[in-house]
C-alpha cells in the first residue's frame, strides 16, 4: 500500500511531461543512432565486394548493392589458420589472465578488507636495500641466481634484527593505495624492461608473456573494485563461521566469494574487456605465434591500402563475444563500478 | 606483515581469537603475497629498470645489448636538444587571446596561493601549492606558445588536448545522457544497453571504423561532404582535422563508461530531497543545481580521475587512425615513445615514457590534493 503510493509519487517526479518525453526520446534516439550506425556500417561493409566499397557509399543491402559472403569465406576458409590462431590466442590469453588476476586480486582485496597488515618501515627499508644490493651485484656481473639467493639470505637475517627496530608501520589503506596507484603507470613506461626480461627468459611471443603482463596490469582494478565489495559483505556471517571452526581460507571460499558474485561478474567483464582489446603490450611482446586479434586487425592495413571488407569481418567476429557478454551482464556492470566509484 | 586479526570490537575479537588467530597468522600472508609479488616483479621492477634504461644509450653488440650510461642526455635531448620540436613543439607568437588566457590563469593561481597564505599556511601545504602553481603555469605557457599562430604543438601538448578536451566532452555528454535515461520512460533499458556497446570494442577497431566513416569519397557521409563541397578532400592532411577525428573516436568509445556510472549514481539517489523541492516549487534547473549535481560530485571526482589517468595512455587510436600524422600532429606521448623504440633508441623511448609518467603523476596528485578535496568539502 505504502509502496504503491511511493511509486506513484516518484513517478510524478521522474516522469517527464509529454513534450519533455518527446524531446528526451529524440535526444536519446540521436545518440543511439550515433552508437549503432558505425556498427551497422561495419556489418554492411563486411557483405560488400571491394568494388561496392570503392565506388561510393551504398547503404542498404539488396537495394543498393548485392550482398555477398565472399569476405566471410575468405577470412574463415582461405585465411583459416591466420584467423583462428590469433582468435585462439586472444581467447586463451584474455580468459586465463582475467581468471588469475581475479583470483590473486580477490585474495589480496579480501586480505585488505578484513585482515590487518602492519608492514613496518624498517622491514620495507631492509627489503629495498637488499633489492638494490642484488641489482648492483648483477650489474657488476654476478650471476643473477646467486645474487638473488644471497639477497634473500641477507633479507631474512636483517628482518629478524634491524627490521624489528623501526616500529612505525603502514596500514591496510597504504597498501591498498600502493596497489591501486599502479594503474597510473602508463604501460609504455614499463614495457621496455618487461620486453628485455621476457627476452632473457626466452618467453617473447608466447602466451605466458602476455598472460603474466596482463595479470600485473589488471590487478589494481581487481583490488580496487573487490575490496569495496568485500567490505559490504556482512561480517556476522564470517564471525559465526569462524566460531564454528572454519579457517580463513574456508570462510573466503565458501561464504565470502559466493556472496560477492555480482561484484566478481562486473570485475570479470571489465578486466576481460581490457585484456581482450589490449594493443600496446601485444605490439611489443608478440610477433607471430602469440599475436592477438587487435594486432591482426591492425595488420589489415596492407600495402594495397586498408582492406575495409576483410577488416570489417575481423572486427565483427572480434567484438561479438564481448558485446554479447556486455548485454547479458549489463546490470552487474553498473552496480559493480558504482561501488568502487563511491568509495573511491 | 604477519599478525592478522579481525578489525572489530573487542568482544567479537576475543571470540574469534581462540580459533582465528593462529590460522590468521599464516592466512594473512598467503592472501596478499601473490599480489604483492606480481606487482613487485611486473610493475615496480620494470619501473626502476626503466629509469635506468632512460639514462643509457644502447648498442647492439655481439650476443646481446650493451647499455652505456649517458646521464640525463636523453632527457636533455627531448627538452632542449634536437628532439624538443617533436616533444614540446615549435613556439609561435601568441595571439592576444592566448596571452590573455595565459595571464588570467597565472593570475588566478597567484591569487589562489595568496588567499591560502592569508588563511594561515603550513609550510608543507605552501610548498605543495607552489609546486602545483609552477607545474600548471609551465603547462599553460607551453600550450599557449605552441598553439598560437606559427607554432606547432609537440606530442606533449597534443596528449594534453586529447585528455582535457576529450574527458570534458565525454563527461558533459555522459551527464546529459544519464539525466535523460534516468527518467521513467518506456524502453529505457534499450538505451542503456545500447549506450554501453562502444566501450566493449577494441580501440584498434574503433580507429578503423572512424577511418571508414570519415572517408570523404567512399564513406557513408559522402552526401554531406558533397553538399558542403568537401568531397574527396582529405582531412588527414589537416592537423586539426586529424586531431579532431582522433578525439571523436575517443569520445565515442569512452562516453559509455562515464554514462553508466553516472546513471547508476543517479538511480541510487534518495528521492525525498527532490520531492521536497518539488513541493516547494523549485524548477527543474534549480533541482539539478542544488540537489542532483552536488550528490553526483563524489562519484564524478572519482570517475573523472580514472578517465584522465586512462586517457593519458592513448595510443591505439592515433596510431591506427592517422599513424600519428600528418607529420607528428596527432602523436600522443605513448605513440611518440613507441616510434622511438621502433628506431631502436631504447633510452630515448624510456625517457619519453618517464616524462609521461611524471606528467600523469603530477596531474593525478594535483587533482587529488586540490580539486578532489575541494569537491569533498562542497559535497
Amino acid at each position: 500500500m505504502a509502496l504503491a503510493i511511493l511509486r506513484r509519487r516518484s513517478r510524478s517526479i521522474y516522469t517527464p511531461p509529454p513534450l519533455g518525453a518527446l524531446a528526451s526520446y529524440l535526444a536519446l534516439g540521436f545518440w543511439a543512432f550515433v552508437v549503432l550506425f558505425p556498427l551497422y556500417w561495419l556489418a554492411v561493409t563486411s557483405l560488400k565486394l571491394p568494388i561496392d566499397v570503392n565506388t561510393g557509399p551504398f547503404y542498404l543491402p539488396f537495394v543498393d548493392f548485392k550482398p555477398t559472403l565472399e569476405n566471410w569465406r575468405y577470412i574463415f576458409v582461405d585465411l583459416r589458420e591466420d584467423t583462428f590462431r590469433p582468435y585462439l590466442n586472444t581467447v586463451v590469453i584474455a580468459t586465463t589472465s582475467t581468471v588469475i588476476a581475479l583470483v590473486v586480486g580477490s585474495m589480496a582485496a579480501y586480505g585488505l578488507a578484513r585482515l590487518q597488515y602492519r608492514p613496518t618501515l624498517g622491514a620495507i627499508g631492509v627489503f629495498i636495500g637488499c633489492a638494490a644490493l642484488a641489482a648492483v651485484a648483477i650489474g657488476l656481473g654476478v650471476p643473477w641466481v646467486l645474487a638473488v639467493v644471497a639477497a634473500l639470505a641477507v633479507l631474512a637475517l636483517l628482518l629478524q634484527t634491524i627490521g624489528k627496530r623501526f616500529r612505525r608501520a603502514l596500514g591496510n589503506n597504504d597498501i591498498a593505495f600502493w596497489m591501486i596507484s599502479q594503474r597510473m603507470l602508463p604501460p609504455i613506461t614499463v614495457v621496455i624492461p618487461i620486453y628485455v626480461l621476457f627476452q632473457q627468459l626466452g618467453l617473447l611471443d608466447t602466451w605466458a608473456a602476455l598472460i603474466i603482463t596482463y595479470i600485473a596490469a589488471n590487478l589494481p582494478i581487481v583490488v580496487w573494485l573487490m575490496r569495496d565489495y568485500f567490505q559490504s559483505v556482512p561480517l556476522e556471517l564470517e564471525e559465526s563461521a569462524a566460531i564454528d571452526g572454519a579457517s580463513r581460507y574456508r570462510i573466503f571460499r565458501t561464504i565470502v566469494l559466493p556472496l560477492s558474485v555480482p561484484g566478481l561478474v562486473a570485475t570479470f567483464l571489465f578486466v576481460l574487456v581490457f585484456a581482450w582489446n589490449e594493443y600496446l603490450f601485444a605490439l611489443f611482446l608478440t610477433t607471430a605465434k602469440a599475436q592477438t586479434l587487435p594486432l591482426t586487425v591492425a595488420a589489415q592495413n596492407a600495402t594495397r591500402g586498408p582492406q575495409w571488407w576483410y577488416m570489417s569481418v575481423l572486427i565483427l567476429i572480434m567484438i561479438v563475444p564481448v558485446i554479447a557478454m556486455a548485454i547479458a551482464l549489463e546490470r552487474y556492470i553498473a552496480r559493480g563500478l558504482l561501488v568502487g566509484a563511491l568509495k573511491g | 606483515m604477519s599478525e592478522g586479526t579481525i578489525a572489530r570490537p573487542v568482544a567479537a575479537r576475543r571470540r574469534l581469537n581462540a580459533v582465528g588467530t593462529r590460522l590468521d597468522r599464516y592466512a594473512s600472508g598467503t592472501f596478499i603475497f601473490p599480489a604483492v609479488l606480481v606487482i613487485l616483479a611486473f610493475s615496480i621492477f620494470p619501473l626502476v629498470a626503466s629509469l635506468y634504461v632512460s639514462l643509457t644509450r644502447i648498442k647492439f653488440a655481439q650476443g646481446g645489448i650493451d647499455f652505456t650510461f649517458v646521464g640525463l642526455d636523453n632527457y636533455a635531448k627531448l627538452l632542449v636538444g634536437i628532439d624538443h620540436e617533436h616533444f614540446l613543439g615549435v613556439f609561435g607568437t601568441p595571439t592576444a587571446l592566448g596571452l590573455t588566457a595565459g595571464v588570467a590563469v597565472a593570475a588566478a593561481l597567484v591569487w589562489w596561493i595568496a588567499r591560502y597564505v592569508r588563511a594561515g599556511a603550513t609550510v608543507f601545504g605552501l610548498v605543495g601549492r607552489i609546486v602545483a602553481l609552477v607545474g600548471v603555469s609551465a603547462l599553460v605557457w607551453l600550450a599557449v606558445e605552441t598553439l598560437s599562430s606559427g607554432g606547432r604543438p609537440g606530442t606533449m601538448v597534443v596528449t594534453f588536448v586529447y585528455v582535457f578536451v576529450g574527458v570534458a566532452v565525454q563527461y558533459l555528454l555522459a551527464l546529459v545522457l544519464a539525466m535523460l535515461a534516468s527518467q521513467h520512460l518506456p524502453g529505457r533499458r534499450f538505451f542503456r544497453v545500447v549506450f554501453l556497446l562502444p566501450m566493449m570494442i577494441t580501440p584498434v577497431g574503433v580507429a578503423y571504423l572512424f577511418r571508414m566513416l570519415t572517408d570523404t569519397s567512399k564513406g557513408p557521409l559522402y552526401p554531406v561532404w558533397a553538399w558542403l563541397g568537401l568531397a574527396d578532400t582529405s582531412w588527414v592532411t589537416n592537423p586539426w582535422g586529424a586531431r579532431i577525428a582522433v578525439m571523436i573516436g575517443d569520445i565515442w568509445q569512452w562516453t559509455p563508461f562515464l554514462f553508466i556510472v553516472l546513471l547508476a549514481a543517479l538511480e541510487s539517489q534518495s528521492i525525498e530531497p527532490v520531492e521536497a523541492a518539488v513541493v516547494d516549487g523549485a524548477s527543474r534547473w534549480q533541482i539539478f543545481r542544488a540537489i542532483t549535481f552536488p550528490q553526483l560530485l563524489p562519484v564524478t571526482s572519482t570517475i573523472v580521475l580514472i578517465r584522465v589517468i586512462e586517457a593519458f595512455k592513448i595510443v591505439d587510436l592515433p596510431n591506427v587512425l592517422t599513424n600519428g600524422g600528418p607529420g607528428t600532429a596527432t602523436e600522443s606521448l605513448t605513440l611518440h615513445a613507441y616510434t622511438i623504440w621502433r628506431a631502436l633508441d631504447f633510452g630515448g623511448s624510456a625517457a619519453v615514457a618517464y616524462l609521461l609518467l611524471f606528467v600523469v603523476t603530477f596531474v593525478g596528485v594535483t587533482y587529488v590534493n586540490f580539486v578532489r578535496q575541494r569537491i569533498a568539502v562542497v559535497a
